[in-house]
């Protein structure tokens, strides 16, 4: 059983996809403009991972190997279409904020490196779980950093204004979202590093 | 090996026109909902909106919405797109035939958050535009809109936006009293 669950958590921190596996950059800083934003593209992410996840652990024993990365290919993308159709017609506000970025889930890294580093070679139960820890551990960093873009770049949280007036521009802007990530990958190498 | 990369695609196309057909409606009804707020938002009170007009000017294609009552136009409702600081900004805005405008609403914005995207929720801007008939143009370039402070290019484009439409409808009574 906790064998199980460390495969979850594995993706919290160890394996965490943003800050130690450093993959799937481009979300990670065009999306976190907002807490909000963050939240729901890791979510979006998670979903793709998860299903993915699960459908490439069932096909791989029969695909053979020279096609397996474009079945691969396919097999997400068709995940996204499902996704993107979905949000588009019950949470249109939200397919309109991400827009670009969710077509953009087919070639995150994290979810073709699941595939390729662990799908492949286990079972359903296992896939799905790895899928859910490190698409835990995306949207939790996603979140993490939103929320400090957020309070710096537009004094509030979550939409929830507490400083008046405007907040640190850059915060908003790309050079914050590097500045952000960079001291939080170097916060989290050093905690991982004592351990 | 080519058949197994058919049957996976085969399979994936199957779900996808599944999942297609499923999400049609619903995709359709949300969009329309929006243009239907969009549009009661911009158009003042009474009258019947009539359904989709396009209007060729200066251009560029327009779609627009009248609100008539007793065979005279109360108001239009027009679509306009511009180029904003990323992508498309696509408003809605309500005019009078007189060409004051009415009121304006967002439909589609890619502008930076905190920064351009506040055209959405800045009071100070928006309401700017309710009953405005002086010079659309931003006060940098003469005009009298008070743009959004640091973003001059969103507020550059949601004014020009603002300014197609008024022209449109301006040209609509010039071509009426011919």
């Amino acid at each position: 059983m906790s064998s199980k669950l460390s495969l979850i958590t594995k993706g919290f921190i160890k394996d965490n996809p943003t800050f130690s596996l450093v993959l799937g950059m481009c979300p990670t800083l065009a999306t976190t403009t907002s807490a909000m934003n963050g939240l729901e593209m890791g979510l979006a992410t998670l979903f793709v991972l998860v299903l993915s996840n699960i459908a490439i652990s069932l096909l791989a024993p029969m695909v053979p190997d020279k096609v397996h990365i474009p079945v691969y290919i396919v097999v997400i993308a068709a995940f996204v279409t499902v996704l993107q159709l979905l949000m588009q017609a019950y949470v249109p506000a939200v397919y309109s904020t991400l827009g670009l970025f969710i077509p953009l889930i087919v070639v995150n890294c994290i979810v073709l490196g699941r595939a390729e580093a662990y799908a492949n070679s286990h079972g359903v139960l296992d896939s799905a779980l790895d899928g859910l820890g490190i698409g835990i551990g995306f949207t939790l960093s996603l979140t993490v950093i939103g929320i400090i873009r957020e309070i710096l770049g537009s004094g509030s949280v979550f939409g929830w204004k507490f400083i008046a007036g405007d907040g640190i521009l850059a915060f908003v802007m790309a050079p914050g979202a590097f500045l952000v990530l960079g001291y939080l990958m170097v916060l989290f190498n050093k905690y991982l590093k004592k351990q | 090996m080519a058949l197994c990369l058919t049957l996976v695609c085969l399979f994936s196309s199957g779900i996808l026109a599944a999942v297609y057909a499923v999400t049609y409606q619903p995709i359709l009804q949300a969009s329309q909902k929006a243009l239907q707020e969009s549009i009661g938002k911009v158009l003042p009170e009474g009258g019947t909106v009539s359904e989709a007009r396009t209007a060729s000017f200066g251009g560029q294609e327009y779609e627009y919405y009248v609100s008539e009552s007793e065979g005279e136009p109360l108001a239009y409702a027009v679509t306009s797109s511009v180029n904003g600081f990323s992508g498309t900004l696509k408003l809605m805005v309500g005019v009078l035939p007189d060409g004051t405008v009415c009121n304006t609403a967002v439909l589609e914005c890619n502008e930076t958050p905190g920064l351009g995207a506040k055209c959405q929720t800045d009071e100070a801007f928006i309401s700017q535009f309710r009953g405005f008939s002086g010079r659309l143009d931003v006060k940098k370039d003469g005009g009298d809109i008070d743009g959004i402070t640091a973003s001059t290019i969103t507020s550059r484009a949601y004014t020009k936006a603002v300014r197609n439409a008024v022209e449109l409808v301006k040209s609509f009574n010039s071509s009426e009293e011919e």
